[in-house]
């Protein structure tokens, strides 16, 4: 992966003693919580229900075991003991002291890890896929451009008070992984006829309260351009977006406004006047970067181990988890292998300390010391040997990472919801726990298949509800906590937006009404039709014409008090810990 | 107070702010240097041509692209940010600096935070005035909080990778 050299050393320990002065200046009163606000969040700091968050960078869902065991360190000595893998391939952790903070940063530093633009109305920590570098269906490696443009956005001086958050994806291969469809900017990597390598841009993909699929702005723009035309369109966004309303602040309003062709055409004014200047990528400059990601030392292996075959046969366990976790690998005899962090009984994306130094030790052992955190919030080792592959499968086993589910049901896709998180309208971790208690049969779950079920707590739509196969939403009602369901949305390849199936539901109620979408799917079904293609197929009509044929009862068990699945204990004594400060 | 060169001097110009019964076409401009808003510069252009010691200054919202043909005339153009998370004057001063030729004093004034002096300073801001409530001598401080930029912008018209030899490690 990417080292640090010198320079990146240097920043990084500025940007560490410039928040720590920041800190000082808000203990000190010397700041005040609105212009801190901004800081903070520049820095990942939110200050939540119960305490303070902070979201921690990796960048393109990539980093190495000795910054996961960094992760567990920082789970142990400041929070309490565990953290929680996010949509946007970072780590939160949600029980922090704001006077630890500045700490928390030193201490990522010393691993070449930091917390730079992880939140806040400014470009942010960059997303890619997953499996890059690896995948069987990639066309060119992403990662060196997606750490040229991390570069490109840190610390830009020009963008780091846009009207909204700025999110940028980056793919590379066929399939998208990386959901670049619904980001403010996606990108994916292409060649041209002469073999050239170049990006198609979309622009104005986002979700939220109005979710909007990206639009082509430019089908090639060759990688030596990509940093000044990205910077033109940034340019005309902060220029352009609206700052009167939050809620219509993100560029995809812009382009809806005044349309693709108009967007199009002040980006190639803004390029017109930058393009071909110093920011030009250099080749050195590439290949500098991409030295960082060059394929580690495989072996030459034959296609397919005979004994890891030979072991599927015999064992149904071992052969149901190679069935979902285990991926294809562009090199012979390779996997890649998503380690799950979808266990029953644990919030989805939450992983303990322990598991963090078991998943380092394991991608030392198996994987070349790297590990990747997917946008569905489990952990991906990306070079696994086939033949270490049943060794690895007891060593998941015994730290909780080989729950059968990645890619079904239980493999909810979860923002921390109203249990943490202010801006919340409804539980979300705690109902994963009920669906997944619902459905913890592994053999219908195998026969349900492949479908992605993603549970936001408010509009923010952290978990993508809006691109979930079934969709959930929080929303406040009078104060109480309801949900809205959609049908039919998708992260890729193409994406789109669900729809919504009608009135809303209780808590109590939703296990019965997922059931009941997953009845009239086997119903309706062809043989080895996925759950996404027969509602593509079918439409949602007969789906809601069911669910709502008669009275959804409610799950008693879902009614008492103590169905929570978050133990939050008492708030920290410190006037710094409450949104009511 | 005014923040130049990382010293604290005196400012010499006065800012005309509009106040309310006031109108743009209306409102004298006081004699000596004085910046003027945007709309007073339009409605008043013909009295002000002779006027050699005036500044100008523009809100967020406000484009210099409107008065392309005047930028060049003013000794100090201000910035004047409402809210310190209003990030459009930072390309309004890329713009000027970078696409319109704009070489005099630029300047930073309204709800600027010490924190954001770095930025300001790249984009190619070289004066300042803090809100009332802000101590400039400890917000001289914020112009150094990093000694290095990875991006071109006004400051450095390379990026890190052309300016340096990258790569090296301790």
């Amino acid at each position: 992966m990417y080292r640090y050299d010198n320079f990146d050393h240097r920043l990084v320990a500025e940007r560490v003693a410039q928040y720590r002065d920041q800190v000082r200046r808000r203990l000190s009163g010397e700041l005040k919580e609105d212009e801190f606000r901004v800081l903070r969040l520049h820095n990942g700091v939110y200050m939540q229900i119960h305490a303070y968050m902070m979201r921690l960078a990796a960048p393109y869902g990539l980093l190495s075991a000795t910054q996961m065991r960094m992760f567990a360190h920082i789970a142990r000595k400041y929070d309490r003991g565990y953290g929680h893998f996010t949509t946007r391939q970072n780590i939160q952790f949600n029980w922090l002291k704001l006077q630890d903070t500045p700490d928390i940063l030193a201490d990522l530093a010393t691993v070449e890890a930091h917390a730079i633009q992880t939140s806040g109305s400014c470009i942010r920590s960059i997303t890619s896929d997953e499996f890059a570098g690896v995948a069987h269906d990639e066309i060119i490696d992403p990662r060196p451009y997606a750490e040229l443009l991390r570069q490109w956005s840190t610390f830009h001086p020009e963008f780091a008070f846009l009207p909204r958050k700025f999110k940028i994806s980056i793919t590379g291969a066929t399939e998208d992984r990386a959901a670049i469809e619904v980001n403010d900017i996606g990108l994916q990597v292409v060649q041209d006829a002469q073999g050239e390598v170049g990006f198609r841009v979309l622009v104005g993909g986002g979700l939220g309260r109005t979710p909007v699929i990206g639009t082509e702005i430019n089908a090639f723009v060759p990688w030596q351009h990509i940093l000044t035309y990205v910077e033109s369109i940034v340019r005309v966004y902060n220029e352009f977006g609206r700052r009167d309303n939050l809620y219509k602040a993100r560029i995809k309003i812009l382009v809806k406004a005044i349309g693709i062709d108009e967007f199009r055409r002040q980006v190639e004014e803004e390029w017109s006047l930058n393009k071909d200047g110093n920011s030009t990528v250099t080749k050195a400059e590439l290949d500098r970067l991409a030295a960082g990601f060059t394929a580690p030392a495989y072996a030459a292996l034959p296609q397919q181990d005979a004994m890891v075959l030979a072991l599927q046969q015999s064992n149904k366990a071992f052969a149901n988890w190679v069935k979902r976790s285990v991926k294809p690998h562009k090199v012979a005899g390779y996997s890649a292998v998503v380690l799950s962090l979808k266990q029953s009984g644990f919030a989805p994306g939450d992983a303990t300390a322990e598991q963090m130094d078991a998943a380092a030790e394991l991608a030392e052992r198996y994987s070349f010391g790297e590990l990747r955190i997917s946008h569905t919030q489990n952990l991906v080792l990306a070079d696994v040997k086939q033949a270490d592959l049943p060794a690895l499968w007891e060593a998941a086993k015994a730290n909780g990472f080989a729950t059968p589910n990645i890619g079904l049901l239980t493999d909810i896709i979860c923002c921390p919801g109203g249990d943490f998180c202010t801006l919340a309208n409804a539980r979300s971790i705690t109902l994963a726990r009920a669906v997944d208690e619902r459905f913890d049969d592994i053999d219908y779950l195998q026969d349900i298949g492949e479908i992605d079920l993603n549970i936001s707590g408010c509009v923010n739509a952290c978990a993508h509800h809006h691109v979930g196969h079934i969709g959930i939403l929080g929303v406040d009602k009078q104060g109480e906590e309801w949900y809205q369901v959609s049908l039919g949305g998708s992260k890729g390849s193409p994406a789109n937006v669900g729809k919504i199936i009608g009135r809303s539901f209780s808590f109590a109620q939703i296990p019965a009404v997922v059931e009941r979408l997953l009845q009239v799917y086997v119903r309706e079904r062809y043989e080895d039709e996925r759950f996404i293609d027969t509602v593509r197929r079918i439409g949602i009509e007969p789906f809601v014409e069911y669910v709502y044929a008669t009275p959804v009862a409610e799950d008693e068990k879902l009614l008492t008090p103590d169905y929570d699945l978050i133990k939050k204990g008492a708030p920290y004594d410190t006037p710094y810990y409450s949104p009511r400060f | 107070m005014l923040i130049k060169n990382n010293e604290i001097v005196t400012d010499e110009w006065s800012v005309l702010r509009l106040h309310e019964g006031e109108t743009a076409d209306r409102v004298i401009v006081p004699g000596g240097k004085v910046i003027v808003p945007l709309p007073v510069w339009n409605c008043q252009y013909e009295a002000l041509q002779g006027r050699t010691e005036l500044g100008l200054w523009l809100a967020g919202f406000e484009r210099a692209e409107d008065i392309p043909d005047d930028v060049r005339r003013f000794p100090v153009i201000a910035v004047d940010f409402h809210k310190f998370s209003d990030g459009r004057g930072y390309t309004l001063a890329y713009r000027l600096r970078k696409q319109m030729g704009y070489q005099g004093e630029l300047r930073a004034m309204g709800d600027i935070l010490c924190d954001q002096l770095f930025y300001l300073k790249r984009v190619g801001f070289d004066t300042f005035t803090l809100r009332a409530d802000k101590d400039p001598h400890a917000a001289l401080a914020g112009f150094a909080d990093f000694s290095l930029s990875y991006q071109a912008s006004v400051d450095t018209d390379a990026p890190l990778f052309r300016r340096v030899t990258r790569g090296e490690t301790l």
